[in-house]
């Protein structure tokens, strides 16, 4: 508006600004400017006089008080004396785990959903036809909150496991599925080299790379073989004794041993806990997602043309191999663009976490923490930081990935 | 009142509206409504019926004081608002006083910048478990998964409480009251925290009430109040002394049913300054002189509002307990109206 | 068969033998089945899951949906009358529809009003959603929003009045200048629509709305579904001119111009929709002059718009992208100027490719008005989360209204996309 209100003063100007195309791009790129400038002050302004006479203003130093309150789900060191930013860390990682976990499994149902949808079977098709027709026309809300609200109600509670005549039990002893989460035995070590756990567990990291080399040595060597004398030795025991004989003998030297969960008090203790919000929400987003990939996954498929298949065929290579070699990478191509924002969608909609009591740094950052400093405007900037950087990095991997797998057009 | 044109055509639109920061006192009675922030919904304290209607004690103090200022207990634009977005709504002016069941601490009436205008209920934070848990104590909740409604202060009092005990526990913050009651009647939690009306009020819709029991510890202090702006004081003089009206009347004997008559004048010089037949208090603070009379008249005293929304007769049940007037040993006190 | 044994010659035909009956493993049902259902054995491994997948949901969800219970006021209430069977309380949709269509606070003798809105809003968007319709209706979809505006809001019928002249004038003055310098047209619209609208809005007098045929309804007191689809429908229909500008803007050769439209652009899709909500329910008002507050139906407009519009601008980018670059070349040759080109040549079939892709964008919109529950705003989601499971009669009913929300929203949904399948189909048809 206020661009109106100013135009140039010279009269002719004008007209040359408007009409010559040497100076128009110019002038509609400062009157743009000029706009944006007007209406970033105008905001600014309302702002800080909306701040003044609220008597408030802006200040990230709560971030270093005691947040004061308790986080379940946490994948590191965290207790309510520490600070709020410590917390808005914890959630940050709950963010990134429930983001990754449901990006493969939405992927692995998308991937199966995608090619049974194009199974003759017709009941099948039919089947996925309908699961993807339902996930995609429904919020993912409602589905979080259905999920969510069939775990605990149909899920046993720990106290089914009491008792003599109770009427839940666990499987094999070892694994326990309640409404409060599923509990695995956690393996850890007796005598380890190190005194940390983490550490052993870099060792056995450590172990498995110095074999996953020695395997591709191996392969190596035997494809040379191959070329040279034209038969492929049998490298089977020798790829079995490289991963297994190093890993087992770390096993047995530092002494692994399972700890089983056990009804204790409330709870079960000991071993693995997955929390009941992760795998609601873990879950709500795979199977809302994995719809969405299964179209994604079709239309790939479906777009690599039949002459493609037959040619491969009339090579006479197997339908397994005509899948892998053929099919498959030319339908990626067309699979993983979309793939990419489906990715960035689950990483965004894991926000809506609030709504099963799941930490991430939504319920984190922008819940406990603004409810309790009454801090919105900082936290929300934060929160949107956040997510912006997050969303931006995603897209960045995916497109360098994306980018080696493009066909080269020359 | 200056207005930019783009507003100008908003609020011709019915989108947008007018709240001078200076005084919202003239900014009330110039609209003609007061927009009072409530809960979205607690059982007892500010929940819609089944018609639309609010109804609840917070949202009684709301009629009260419209009442008191535009004379119509009706004349209310009701908020709903999270726990998150009310302070926002009351500081950027989008709600004329919050009555929401919101505890007063000092960071929230010093560092937001709002003032408690006084306490219309003493809570504190309790517990609710299974009888058949067979828990007599707070202290013996070691490990336990706790359910907790987000958004008040109770996620604080409770990671305080467990560490003052050196016990372990497990939180589950869950955003609304229905849901948070569902996981713990499933047994996904072994307690449900939140404020001891609250308990109660939840208790009270359960199937077999009698099943679960409220622990006899009380963790907390939490006194529940209308707050307003820092720094408009004409205003919040008269959120005060409007719910300070309240207890007086009740305090004094002026109830609902005998308003009409005590109007008229008594033999008493307080309930005849409280009800406006004598001197100018209303007038000191802006209102008409029977200010009082007419907040009464909204829903009643102080102890006929409590009876009426979350008294022993209602499905709430609370007993007064703290709430009681001074009299009868609660923390009730209304100053001198003179 | 006879005549072979009597002639000499070994065999000779002379009549066709009667068509026997192709085996029962080729035909009907068998066949049909030994094909699609049991052709391998893995096949048929699959169809004795799916089978078992099927049974199982529906031997739960049949029972519970054939007792239902449809007359009960409370949900002890309907306990008591399942007395321990398995069914479903549909007694709180029964009771409680009201508001999960309208929210709980719409004044229940209005009802008729969104619901005329609601019906007018089909024949509104046919033409523009069904392009054989004679293009006279469009007429009427220019109207609409403004009809519905006064029906949903009521109070004034002025203000509606006001707005619809504003941008009548701004039409009138686009169509005079607007053919012979596209700028001059656009800003000389922009000014004439503000100068109705001040105007107009000065000339309504203060209280016009208390005493107004139809009651005036705030916006707070929308809610339920209703206000989902309201949602849904204004901000998509706000973002796509917005959109379009900005697709536009990316593909500018001003930098400045690119630049803030791809910052715009990537920074609103690089947020949750939840974290703008969160904007405009705590950050909002602070951006505001200071003497006024915007509703809190407006601000989550703005917001949503702004959110829908980078996705729109993506898709229509697409479309841009999609063209062949004689297009763009042919449009300079005919020495036709940007806006010209643009509009005569480039935007009419860019979108056409983009309409799909705009469709889908509409309806994942439409999905996340529902998350307008988490501040505090009563939609249906919302009214369910809020006053109904709140309420002592309800408390404790979830798949009644769980389900019913999801139906809701599936029949409006899939109604889209099956819309935009049938639009895919028919705009293929023009390239074969």
């Amino acid at each position: 508006m206020s661009t109106l209100t100013d135009p140039p003063k010279d009269s002719f100007r004008l007209s040359m600004l408007i009409n010559d195309t040497r100076y128009r791009s110019l002038t509609f790129q400062a009157l743009a400017f000029l706009a944006l400038a007007l209406s970033f002050m105008y905001l600014g302004n309302n702002l800080i006089a909306n701040l003044r006479a609220a008597g408030l203003n802006i200040n990230f130093g709560f971030l270093t008080d005691t947040a004061g309150y308790d986080i379940s789900q946490k994948l590191v060191e965290y207790s309510n004396q520490d600070s709020h930013s410590r917390a808005a860390f914890v959630g940050l990682l709950n963010t990134i785990l429930v983001a990754v976990l449901a990006c493969v499994t939405a992927t692995v149902f998308g991937v199966i959903a995608g090619v049974l949808r194009l199974s003759n079977n017709w009941l099948v098709s039919k089947l996925m036809a309908f699961y993807v027709e339902i996930f995609r026309n429904i919020p993912v809300l409602i589905w979080i909150i259905i999920i969510f609200t069939i775990m605990t109600a149909v899920m046993p509670a720990p106290r089914a496991f009491r008792g003599d005549n109770a009427t839940a039990t666990m499987v094999f002893d070892a694994f326990a599925f309640t409404n409060r989460g599923i509990y695995t035995p956690l393996p850890w070590f007796a005598n380890g080299i190190f005194e940390s756990q983490a550490l052993n567990w870099l060792l056995v990291l450590v172990v498995a790379c110095g074999s996953w080399f020695a395997a591709r040595r191996v392969n190596v060597w035997a494809t040379a073989k191959q070329e040279a004398t034209g038969e492929r030795p049998n490298t089977l025991p020798m790829l079995l004794g490289i991963w297994l004989a190093p890993f087992l003998i770390l096993m047995l030297i530092m002494g692994l041993t399972w700890e089983y969960p056990a009804l204790k008090g409330f709870n079960f203790q000991g071993g693995i806990k997955i929390g009941g919000p992760l795998i609601a929400l873990w879950f709500a987003l795979s199977i809302y997602t994995g719809a969405f990939i299964a179209e994604n996954v079709r239309a790939g498929i479906q777009a690599v043309s039949k002459g493609q298949t037959e040619a491969a065929a009339a090579l006479g290579l197997r339908p397994s191999k005509v899948m892998n070699l053929v099919v498959l990478p030319q339908a990626l191509r067309i699979i993983i663009p979309p793939l990419i924002s489906q990715y960035l969608n689950i990483t965004k909609n894991s926000s809506l976490a609030i709504a099963v009591g799941y930490a991430d740094i939504t319920a984190t950052l922008g819940g406990i923490t603004l409810n309790q400093t009454g801090r919105a405007i900082e936290c929300v900037l934060l929160l949107m930081a956040f997510y912006l950087t997050a969303s931006l990095l995603i897209s960045l991997v995916m497109n360098v990935y994306n980018a080696s797998v493009k066909l080269k057009e020359r | 009142m200056k207005k930019s044109v783009f507003f100008g055509a908003m609020t011709v639109a019915g989108l947008a509206a007018g709240a001078a920061a200076a005084a919202t006192l003239d900014d009330v009675k110039s609209r003609g409504k007061l927009n009072c922030g409530v809960s979205t919904g607690l059982a007892g304290f500010s929940a819609p019926d089944a018609n639309g209607e609010w109804t609840g004690f917070d949202v009684a103090v709301c009629r009260a004081v419209a009442a008191a200022v535009l004379g119509d207990g009706n004349a209310v634009e009701f908020i709903p608002t999270t726990a998150k977005t009310r302070f926002t709504a009351l500081a950027s002016g989008e709600i004329d006083m919050l009555a929401r069941n919101t505890t007063w601490t000092f960071s929230r009436d010093v560092d937001l910048k709002f003032d408690f205008v006084g306490v219309n209920y003493y809570d504190g934070q309790g517990f609710m478990v299974p009888k058949e848990l067979g828990v007599s104590s707070a202290k013996e909740l070691d490990g336990a998964t706790v359910c907790i409604q987000t958004g008040t202060t109770t996620e604080l009092n409770l990671a305080d409480f467990f560490r003052t005990n050196n016990i372990s526990y497990e939180p589950v913050p869950i955003e609304t009251n229905a849901e948070a009651q569902q996981q713990y009647l499933a047994g996904s939690c072994d307690v449900y925290t939140t404020d001891a009306s609250g308990l109660a009020a939840t208790r009270a819709t359960f199937d077999a009430p009698d099943a679960h029991v409220v622990l006899p510890e009380i963790i907390s202090k939490e006194p529940l109040g209308p707050l307003v702006r820092h720094g408009d004081n004409g205003w919040g003089d008269v959120v005060r002394w409007t719910m300070q009206a309240l207890v007086a009347a009740e305090e004094l004997g002026v109830t609902s049913a005998n308003l009409a008559e005590m109007s008229g004048g008594t033999n008493n010089p307080e309930i005849n300054r409280l009800l406006g037949s004598e001197g100018t208090l209303g007038e000191m603070l802006g209102l008409d002189a029977d200010f009082g009379a007419k907040a009464i008249a909204a829903g009643g005293n102080y102890g006929e509002l409590f009876a009426k929304n979350i008294g022993e007769d209602t499905p709430i049940g609370l007993a007064r307990g703290l709430n009681a007037l001074w009299t009868e040993g609660g923390l009730q006190y209304a100053p001198p109206f003179r | 068969m006879t005549d072979q044994t009597t002639n000499s010659i070994a065999f000779v035909a002379d009549g066709n033998i009667p068509q026997s009956p192709p085996p029962a493993r080729e035909t009907g049902v068998v066949k049909w089945m030994r094909e699609n259902l049991f052709s391998s054995w893995a096949n048929s491994l699959l169809t004795i899951v799916a089978g078992l997948v099927i049974y199982m949901v529906l031997s739960g969800a049949l029972p519970w949906m054939w007792n239902g219970v449809w007359t009960t006021s409370s949900l002890s209430e309907c306990r008591e009358v399942l007395a321990g069977e398995v069914g479903g309380c549909f007694s709180v949709l029964s009771e409680r529809w009201n508001q999960l269509l309208f929210g709980f606070q719409y004044p229940q003798d209005q009802y008729w009003r969104p619901t005329l809105a609601f019906v007018l809003l089909f024949i509104a968007g046919a033409p523009v959603l069904f392009f054989d319709l004679p293009r006279k209706m469009l007429a009427f979809t220019a109207v609409y929003p403004f009809l519905a505006f006064y029906l949903i809001w009521g109070g004034t019928i002025m203000a509606p009045i006001v707005a619809f002249l504003g941008m009548g004038a701004a039409a009138f003055v686009f169509q005079t200048y607007g053919k012979g310098s596209f700028a001059l047209g656009f800003f000389g619209a922009i000014v004439a629509a503000f100068a109705v609208w001040i105007i107009g809005g000065a000339l309504i007098p203060e209280g016009a709305s208390e005493t107004a045929m139809l009651q005036a309804v705030p916006s707070r007191d929308l809610g339920g579904f209703m206000l989902n689809l309201m949602l849904g429908v204004t901000c998509v229909s706000l973002s796509v001119p917005l959109g379009i500008a900005l697709a536009l803007g990316r593909q500018s050769d001003m930098p400045l111009i690119k630049w803030i439209c791809i910052i715009f652009i990537e920074f609103v899709r690089g947020v949750p929709l939840i974290t703008l909500l969160f904007v405009a329910s705590v950050m909002l008002s602070y951006f505001f002059p200071p003497d006024s507050t915007v509703d809190l139906f407006l601000r989550v407009v703005i917001m949503i718009t702004m959110f829908s519009a980078a996705y729109i601008a993506e898709v229509i980018r697409g479309g841009l992208a999609a063209l062949p670059k004689g297009q763009y070349e042919a449009a300079d040759s005919l020495g036709l100027d940007y806006p010209q080109a643009m509009r005569l040549i480039i935007l009419p079939q860019a979108l056409k490719i983009s309409i799909p892709g705009i469709v889908n964008v509409a309806v994942g919109l439409f999905k996340d008005t529902t998350l307008v529950s988490v501040i505090s705003m009563f939609d249906l989601v919302g009214m369910i989360r809020g006053p109904i499971l709140a309420s002592t009669e309800w408390a404790g009913v979830y798949w009644e209204l769980l389900g019913a929300a999801a139906i809701l929203f599936f029949i409006v949904c899939y109604g889209i996309s099956q819309y935009s399948q049938w639009l895919e189909r028919r705009l293929a048809t023009d390239h074969r």
